[in-house]
């Protein structure tokens, strides 16, 4: 890389103003898929996290190692096997969570978020900033599907983390839970609300 | 007179005025009830001598009937399953009584909105709300909650209408997004049995509703998706089309008199606001697939057993047709366009109310959907046309 990049930078950076969700715009279709209710988003989040950390750092090592037309196909290997570790340790600890989650531990491979991070930063950066840019990109991703799943669980359910917040007595005076939260539709328009507003503090990144 | 008094609070709303903070509001009103008189000082402007506020009101009063047998209807919905004595009179103070607040509600939240963006924004307030707002009530089950109506009605403006730009921007229709939300978000309380009937005394009037054996406030077309062999009304008597076509029947507020939407259809086709080629093709879509489904019967489809015409005098179908579809806002706008997107509207309808069992109505959800679609239709029929237009060209040379 020819620019010298802060490790400071490199960690905090994703957390907002290049935040992987809602300004690369990456990773979008496990935000709807996991986020109806807060535990899972958290796991998930916490899953992302550690993959793209430990994937970020081992690219890194082999990265002049790394025969460039089949790049690609290594990154791969390595994630898979990250991302199979990762669900055995789920299977056995939280066995629940896991089964809510499903397919889309499994499809943390095909998130654009590692792929990303691996292609523009890993393959040209030593291990240890690797290492920042994978929990900083991992963070801002969780960051956004804790928010997501928290406004979801809590409108379309009531609940959060499974216990009861709403009130008895709202039910009793007519409130009901908003079934379309539960809904993928709901995430989408609540990251766009959540896109609005960060755009709205941050002048900079509004396309003109 | 009304006017020399607004000419004297004018000057306060102007800049500079002490109440320049609400002149989109001030300036709202003064439209509404006058045409402006300024007109255009700098090139050439073609314009209509009816402007978009007029057409508003023409819409809302061509929505007019609906309202009005809605109320008798409600009354007397309720009179029917709670045994209750009511004159004719009696219903339809009812009726009124039960449709107000719905109405103030829709009003208050979406012209608050309207109001506050315009303000925010520094431009005239748009009228499209007026229409908007009158529809929401029509169109759902006269026992949905207040605050519902409020949430879905607040959704829907924001999300569908000021975040494309306002009146005159949006994709989908409003108030069929407010329908659409209520329906998803809070589905026991949009259908099903107790929803379409008011079952509480209001002022007085009317009785509770209890739902003995035989009493059942299932709409028509719910109904016939859980399997029913006989139409019947709330306590049991048969439904025939003629009845249905004069709309005594449980169902969403304005919906439910096939004759009332047609005096509205008259009123919006003679006036020229409403697009005949949408009305026309909508309906004969309707038939067409209704017909096809009628032409092969199936026990698993409950619905395809109705026939062509009793699918386009029960439930919304004919709502929809005149009043949603023709929106001139989310409908195509090329003529041979009009009739490829009315058509499908009326197919899809029937389709989903026929094919998908889950659905008992499929009218919301098919002009929804080919709102989306209108953009497309209208590319590829300016498309053909050129490429058309530029064959012949070649033809020649």
């Amino acid at each position: 890389m020819a620019e010298k990049v802060s490790n400071k930078s490199v960690l905090f950076n994703p957390f907002s103003k290049n935040n992987p969700v809602i300004v690369q715009v990456l990773g979008i279709c496990s935000v709807l898929a996991v986020t109806a209710k807060l535990e899972p988003a958290i796991v998930m989040g916490i899953s992302v996290i550690a993959v793209l950390a430990f994937s970020n750092v081992i690219i890194s090592l082999i990265r002049n190692t790394i025969p460039t037309n089949i790049r690609i196909i290594v990154q791969l290997v390595v994630v898979a096997g990250l991302v199979v570790i990762v669900n055995q340790l789920l299977m056995a600890y939280t066995y629940d969570v896991s089964k809510q989650l499903s397919v889309f531990i499994g499809l943390i491979i095909t998130n654009c978020i590692l792929m990303g991070r691996l292609e523009a930063f890993a393959m040209a950066n030593k291990p240890w900033p690797s290492f920042l840019d994978g929990v900083g990109n991992g963070v801002g991703y969780a960051i956004i599907l804790i928010i997501v799943a928290f406004f979801r669980e809590l409108l379309g359910s009531g609940t959060l983390l499974g216990y009861q917040v709403v009130p008895q007595w709202c039910y009793e005076h007519g409130y009901v839970n908003n079934g379309l939260m539960i809904l993928p539709p709901m995430a989408l328009i609540v990251v766009g609300c959540i896109i609005w507003i960060h755009r709205s503090i941050n002048k900079d990144l509004q396309d003109d | 007179m009304l006017r020399k008094y607004l000419d004297k609070i004018k000057p306060n709303f102007m800049p500079g005025g002490k109440l320049q903070a609400f002149r989109s509001v001030f300036d709202g009103f003064e439209t509404f009830l006058y045409t402006p008189k300024s007109t255009s000082t700098s090139g050439v402007h073609v314009h209509d001598a009816i402007d978009s506020k007029r057409v508003m009101i023409i819409v809302v009063l061509a929505l007019i009937p609906c309202l009005l047998f809605g109320m008798y209807n409600a009354g007397y919905q309720n009179a029917l399953c709670s045994g209750a004595e009511m004159t004719h009179w009696e219903m339809f103070l009812y009726g009124f009584l039960a449709i107000l607040p719905k109405l103030v509600v829709t009003y208050v939240v979406g012209l608050g909105i309207e109001f506050i963006v315009a303000q925010k924004r520094g431009e005239e307030i748009q009228e499209g709300f007026l229409v908007t707002g009158i529809l929401v009530p029509l169109i759902c089950p006269i026992t949905t909650p207040l605050w519902m109506l409020a949430v879905a009605t607040a959704f829907s403006v924001i999300f569908v209408k000021e975040v494309f730009g306002g009146t005159g921007y949006n994709i989908f229709n409003v108030a069929l997004v407010t329908r659409a939300f209520l329906f998803f978000a809070y589905p026991a309380k949009m259908s099903g049995d107790s929803a379409f009937i008011p079952n509480e005394p209001i002022c007085g009037l009317g009785g509770t509703v209890t739902y003995a054996d035989g009493v059942s406030g299932a709409t028509p077309l719910g109904q016939i998706s859980t399997g029913a062999q006989q139409i019947t009304d709330a306590i049991g008597d048969p439904v025939s089309t003629w009845d249905a076509f004069l709309g005594l029947i449980p169902g969403s507020f304005g919906e439910t008199s096939t004759l009332c939407i047609l005096i509205g259809a008259a009123l919006l086709l003679l006036t020229g606001i409403a697009s005949w080629r949408i009305m026309l093709s909508v309906f004969a879509g309707g038939l067409v697939m209704g017909f096809i489904a009628n032409t092969f019967p199936s026990e698993l489809y409950p619905a395809s057993m109705l026939s062509p015409v009793d699918q386009l005098v029960y439930g919304g179908f004919a709502f929809a047709a005149v009043f949603m579809a023709t929106d001139p806002v989310t409908a195509a706008r090329t003529a041979t366009g009009k009739y490829i997107y009315g058509f499908l509207v009326g197919v899809i309808a029937i389709l989903i109310r026929v094919y998908n069992t889950g659905y008992p109505e499929g009218a919301m959800l098919a002009v929804l959907l080919m709102n989306a679609f209108a953009p497309l239709i209208d590319y590829c029929v300016v498309q053909t046309n050129i490429s058309r237009r530029l064959r012949r060209l070649r033809d020649k040379a």
